[in-house]
């Protein structure tokens, strides 16, 4: 299996190669067979690859410990849905997923889009296998999972296995925890797609519609990911590390937020070259800049070049990346500047108070959220460089600036879609905001009435209550507007409408998603804790719960042995619940973890952590935290998932544009033949 | 049309400011040096919001009366290290674990550490699995 998975990856190295040379030998020459060779090899990486996957996930599964690989990251005992996890637990495996996973997005955009954008294909294939290169040689050279164990000794070496492998690191071994590293791979895998395309655009000059219609579908597809990736890892943290929060600032959580910010403000500007023509030259160095940030987090998690909580080992392969990132910048900078006489805007900003300046705004803040953030993360370097003492920086600089921030583009997202294109007067703008400030501007006085005294939760919430309405306020204009002339009922002219244009409306339920997730932001403000030693009978009180402790239980199992305090909780004076949270000792790895204990309502989470046992009374040492509004931020990221998978659904509108083109594309094809014959 | 740019000019040089500002006090708020042990025991002077990375020097962790004291070592040269922080400690701290320390340098010689991270060294590394010799020489597959 060791030769079969090496060979996987050996025959994927070639085939990109090959398809690399053979798509831009295949576009330079306009050839058709050299484009549809390179297509192939495209597909055979992919098989290669998924391989090579499927030898080391059969090495995992059947336990087999001669495997370098898996001696370190499984262990017999160790469930079966987790071994499928330990693919990704490491860094060889990681690298192996990421290229896998690269050569399926390959296999999909090539498959999908070799009729549609017949000119762009040979590029496309080169870009993408370009990369797939570079990660399937550093699989193959650098971080190869397939090595195999071996004893040196006097008598020379000797293959070894081991009776047992040290185990899957234990805070992994958590439910979502298993899907996090997936969604975030696919996210950051799938920005290679729109980068390809836009080269491809830049070098074959067919800057027009097509290539930006493409690219936007395939942007929002890693984009849902990345940040439904994002939030699983969230839940991840909150729910095991057992500190009480979900969002830490860590080096590697920066990571994988840069390039889903600059992705959103892809996602939003590419409306104004759609509508407008304008912002053309923008839009490419977005791209660019979201691919390349991609790459960067890639680097950033696996080369441990930051200090992160993230405890990966320091690794050969960061020289590796650098040099790949900087081909990447010289390369698409360099077609960017020859290609600039083509990308000239056909329109100019009309009026300061219009969508497109609305669109230009969320622009500006959210690259400058990039920039605070990656300045944040790389100032330990940036230090180093400059005056050669290694600072850091901790959350205090990042909230700091990500939260005015943060509060102006939750302003955006209602106001935004309320502005007009071109320009928006005086009137339409007093008689779209008049309603959602009055609403706002009472409950805001209500809030401080029922006593939120906290500026940025007041802040927050005020603008949460004045974006909902916005945004409802659309869907609502739109229903009645049906209901009057289709003469359909409230329900039926919501789904038509949204149905019609599931683009809009899909964002707007985005939009509404962010608001949910807002909230939940803004729980952190009212977050309580409490913390003592418990024995049985003990009682401890955190806001208006009191907890009382039941006793310690211990007990095994084949993964880990486990110390559970039993704990009974009341609040205000009534029975609430009983929670059990653990202290868990993983056997194969010789670790301790905590496994949390959490209560969560939609209005606040208890939360309870056994942190320890007080090596002087024996007692509990347990911690508490009243969570408050968590809750809505997994609805939130939810619905902002739920949202995007709705804008990707073919809108009717589209679909009726889509049919024209094809005839217009046959029309065209018609014509290539005449002249070529 | 220029009274309006104007005004939302301003507007903008507010906003900016605000922003500007929050960021700078953030940043020396949670500005920390990165020292190495061998720095701190040559200058032997007191230092404020350092950050220290090195080895929890196995046997020397101490816990008395609710209070931790351990050496941190770097390069064959340690410190004492009292903790005074609130949090509890990770489960990954113990005897010859890597750990990352926040906190103060007195001129006394004592590091009163505010808080702590620590990853268990063993466990991203190579693991002496055999029993034998204890080392392992992964050799890659003949390919």
């Amino acid at each position: 299996m060791n030769e079969l998975g090496s060979l996987g990856i050996v025959a994927g190295l070639a085939f990109a190669a090959y398809a690399v040379v053979a798509g831009a030998l295949g576009g330079k020459l306009r050839s058709l067979r050299l484009t549809r060779s390179a297509e192939r090899a495209a597909l055979a990486f992919f098989v290669m690859l998924t391989l090579a996957v499927i030898a080391l996930e059969y090495l995992i599964l059947t336990n087999d410990f001669h495997n370098a690989y898996v001696a370190e990251h499984s262990n017999r005992d160790l469930l079966t849905f987790y071994k499928v996890a330990a693919l990704w637990a490491g860094q060889e495996g990681s690298l192996l997923f990421w290229t896998w996973l690269l050569s399926i997005y390959s296999a999909l955009a090539i498959l999908l889009n070799r009729k549609k954008n017949r000119q762009l294909m040979p590029y496309v294939v080169a870009v993408l296998m370009g990369t797939g290169a570079f990660f399937s040689s550093l699989v193959l050279f650098v971080a190869n999972p397939f090595q195999e164990l071996a004893l040196a000794s006097a008598a020379g070496t000797q293959p070894f296995t081991p009776p047992d492998g040290n185990g899957l690191n234990p805070v992994l071994q958590y439910h979502s925890m298993v899907i996090h590293p997936p969604m975030l791979y696919l996210g950051y895998v799938g920005m290679v797609v729109p980068f390809a395309f836009a080269m491809a655009a830049l070098i074959t000059r067919q800057l027009g519609d097509n290539w930006i219609r493409t690219t936007r579908r395939w942007t929002m597809v890693p984009w849902m990911l990345l940040g439904l990736g994002i939030l699983l890892g969230g839940n991840w943290a909150y729910a095991v590390l057992g500190w009480g929060g979900y969002w830490g600032w860590d080096p590697v959580e920066n990571a994988s937020l840069l390039p889903w910010l600059s992705g959103t403000a892809f996602l939003h500007s590419v409306m104004i070259q759609e509508k407008r023509g304008m912002l053309k030259v923008w839009n490419v160095v977005l791209v660019i800049t979201t691919f390349f940030l991609s790459i960067f987090g890639t680097f950033l998690t696996r080369s441990g070049v930051v200090s992160s909580v993230h405890a990966f080992a320091q690794s050969s392969i960061g020289p590796f990346f650098a040099v790949f990132l900087c081909i990447i910048v010289v390369f698409s900078v360099t077609l960017l500047f020859l290609r600039l006489d083509h990308l000239k805007s056909e329109n100019k900003l009309d009026s300061l108070v219009s969508r497109e300046s609305g669109f230009l705004f969320n622009n500006w803040i959210l690259l400058a959220l990039v920039f605070a953030v990656l300045w944040g993360t790389l100032f330990p370097l940036i230090s180093k460089a400059v005056e050669n003492v290694t600072v850091t920086v901790g959350a205090p600089f990042f909230n700091k600036t990500a939260i005015p921030m943060g509060l102006l583009l939750l302003f955006l997202t209602g106001a935004g879609p309320l502005l007009a294109w071109r320009k928006t007067s005086f009137q339409s703008l007093k008689r779209n905001f008049l309603l959602p400030l009055i609403v706002a501007g009472v409950s805001g006085a209500f809030l401080l009435i029922a006593g939120v005294r906290h500026f940025y939760a007041w802040m927050t919430l005020c603008l949460c209550i004045f974006v909902a309405v916005c945004v409802l306020g659309e869907f609502w204009k739109g229903a009645r507007t049906r209901m009057k002339t289709a003469r359909e009922n409230f329900a039926q002219a919501l789904y038509n409408l949204t149905m019609r244009n599931t683009r809009r409306y899909g964002g707007y339920i985005v939009h509404l998603g962010i608001v949910l997730l807002f909230i939940g932001f803004a729980g952190l403000a009212f977050k309580t804790q409490a913390k003592g030693s418990m024995g049985q009978g003990d009682l401890l009180r955190a806001k208006n719960y009191l907890l009382r402790c039941d006793g310690l239980v211990s007990g095994d199992t084949p993964n880990y042995e486990y110390t559970r305090a039993l704990i009974t909780v009341t609040k205000d004076g009534h029975a609430f619940t009983a929670m059990h949270p653990e202290k868990r000792f993983y056997k194969a790895s010789q670790q301790p973890t905590s496994y949390v204990s959490i209560h969560p309502t939609l209005s606040e989470d208890l939360y309870v952590v056994l942190s320890g046992l007080d090596q002087d009374t024996g007692k509990a040492v347990i911690e508490v935290f009243v969570n408050p509004l968590v809750m809505w931020v997994w609805i939130g990221g939810l619905v902002v998932f739920l949202g995007t998978l709705l804008a990707l659904v073919p809108s009717r509108v589209e679909r009726e544009m889509a049919e024209i083109r094809k005839t217009q594309d046959i029309a065209v094809q018609v014509d290539d033949l005449g002249s070529g014959g | 049309m220029k009274n309006r740019r104007l005004k939302f000019g301003i507007g903008v040089g507010i906003i900016l400011a605000v922003v500007g500002w929050e960021a700078v006090s953030g940043f020396n708020q949670s500005k920390t040096y990165y020292v190495t042990v061998s720095e701190l025991t040559q200058a032997q002077e007191a230092r404020r919001q350092i950050r220290v990375g090195g080895t929890v020097e196995p046997g020397s962790v101490q816990r008395r009366a609710g209070k931790l004291t351990f050496r941190l070592a770097q390069d064959a040269k340690s410190i004492p290290v009292t903790y005074v922080g609130t949090d509890t400690l990770p489960d990954t701290f113990k005897d010859g674990a890597q750990a990352i320390i926040d906190g103060n340098y007195l001129s006394s010689g004592e590091f009163q550490a505010e808080k702590i991270q620590a990853k268990c060294a063993s466990k991203y590394q190579a693991a002496p699995v055999s029993p034998a010799s204890g080392q392992k020489n992964p050799k890659v597959a003949g390919l």
